[in-house]
């Protein structure tokens, strides 16, 4: 139960500082729907179904992305992780909070961005929408871990976008997959499994990347 | 309660601490001074356990949430107000009676009537004693304070005094200051860096 109570503490606080900051859900949402506005022109007008759902998966990743980078600038600031770490709550309550305030960030950036995408582009199946809800767990576990090694580092806005790309190919692999193909089971199920098992994997190794 | 054996700390090439040995009996006031470079901030880090030696054996008889820990940064959001950063590390470290305990120490410290402006709003000073307030909110048995009387006023330093002195009976204490002498009264042992 305190657990929760952690966690319920540290996603609230990263929501009242957004509150007040404002600084990264507006980017994001400009960021995507300038984005899809750019592509909508560069396509040609004859360009495939498959291709702009492929832009779908471009314009989530990299939005998200854009999120992840900013995501510990608060406790990068003032060095409050340090104050947050010697808490007795557990490290991984740190992790898990700052992925639930990144999610929150990310879908609304994706309740504009979706209803946008099929403005320019084409209409949204409940395969892709499902497929967006999964990558999108999987981006914030992943991202939020990585985004936690990175701040520590001085090369930290190159060093998140180089460690974490790689990691996303499954997603995007998998969220495409949900968007094309007739039958979307297997790429859905494909995009549980990485959820689950790379949340396992930043859930238990937080404490490490905090810690020396 | 902390006990320390020839201690080192390198990072990459730079030694950063060598060969340092500490003993601090429980109720212990240790004065850690020295110039700067010397290391003091490295090892009340490391007697946190926000760092890790890497030589050398250190215990410390207490649990990281018994320990309280003034850092060269005040370690709060500074777009969050005074209460809500004390609110949430009174959640955090499960303080009783949390925001009772927040009021009398806001009050006690100079920080009630401005408690709901934005931390980004506060002078040095003000911020420290903010700071001061975070470490004493969960009543820690070992306070580790890295230059405490750093940006405080004339009013603040002679408040942090008066609550040093207070707060002496039972506590443990690892202070690290350029100015010993305003310490030396309270002070059970001294270790000088080079």
């Amino acid at each position: 139960m305190t657990y929760l109570r952690d966690i319920g503490a540290l996603t609230r606080k990263d929501l009242l500082l957004e509150l007040r900051a404002r600084d990264t859900l507006p980017a994001m949402l400009l960021f995507v729907v300038s984005t899809f506005v750019v592509f909508h022109f560069a396509l040609p007008a004859r360009s495939s179904q498959l291709a702009a759902s492929g832009l779908l998966w471009v314009a989530i990743v990299f939005t998200a992305l854009l999120g992840l980078g900013r995501a510990f600038v608060p406790e990068r600031e003032q060095h409050v992780l340090d104050g947050l770490v010697l808490t007795p709550c557990d490290r991984s309550a740190i992790w898990l909070s700052k992925s639930l305030a990144t999610l929150t960030f990310l879908v609304a950036a994706e309740v504009v961005a979706l209803p946008a995408f099929a403005l320019f582009f084409h209409g949204l199946n409940a395969a892709t929408v499902g497929g967006v809800v999964l990558a999108d767990l999987g981006i914030c576990a992943v991202g939020t871990f990585l985004g936690a090694m990175a701040v520590a580092t001085r090369a930290r806005d190159l060093l998140l976008p180089l460690i974490f790309l790689p990691l996303a190919i499954p997603i995007v692999i998998g969220g495409v997959g949900a968007s094309v193909v007739g039958s979307p089971a297997r790429y859905l199920g494909f995009l549980a499994l990485y959820d689950g098992l790379f949340a396992l994997v930043c859930w238990a190794s937080f404490e490490y990347v905090v810690t020396e | 309660m902390i006990r320390a054996r020839q201690l080192g700390k390198r990072f990459g090439e730079k030694r950063v601490l060598r060969g340092v040995d500490l003993e601090v009996e429980t109720g212990g006031f240790a004065l850690v001074t020295g110039p700067n470079g010397s290391g003091k901030t490295t090892l009340l880090r490391i007697c946190t356990g926000l760092a890790l030696p890497s030589e050398g054996e250190l215990e410390l008889g207490v649990s990281r949430s018994r320990i309280g820990y003034l850092a060269h940064e005040p370690l709060v959001y500074r777009e969050l107000s005074a209460l809500e950063n004390l609110d949430l590390y009174g959640r955090l470290y499960r303080v009783p009676e949390r925001r009772e305990r927040i009021g009398m120490l806001l009050e006690r410290f100079g920080l009630w009537d401005v408690r709901h402006e934005r931390v980004a709003s506060y002078s040095r000073g003000m911020t420290q004693r903010l700071a001061l307030c975070r470490v004493l909110l969960h009543d820690p048995a070992l306070l580790v304070l890295d230059e405490p009387y750093t940006a405080l006023d004339t009013a603040g330093a002679d408040l942090l005094d008066a609550q040093l002195a207070e707060l002496r009976g039972g506590r443990t204490f690892l202070v690290s200051t350029h100015d010993p002498e305003r310490l030396a009264a309270l002070a059970t042992g001294r270790l000088a860096l080079a």
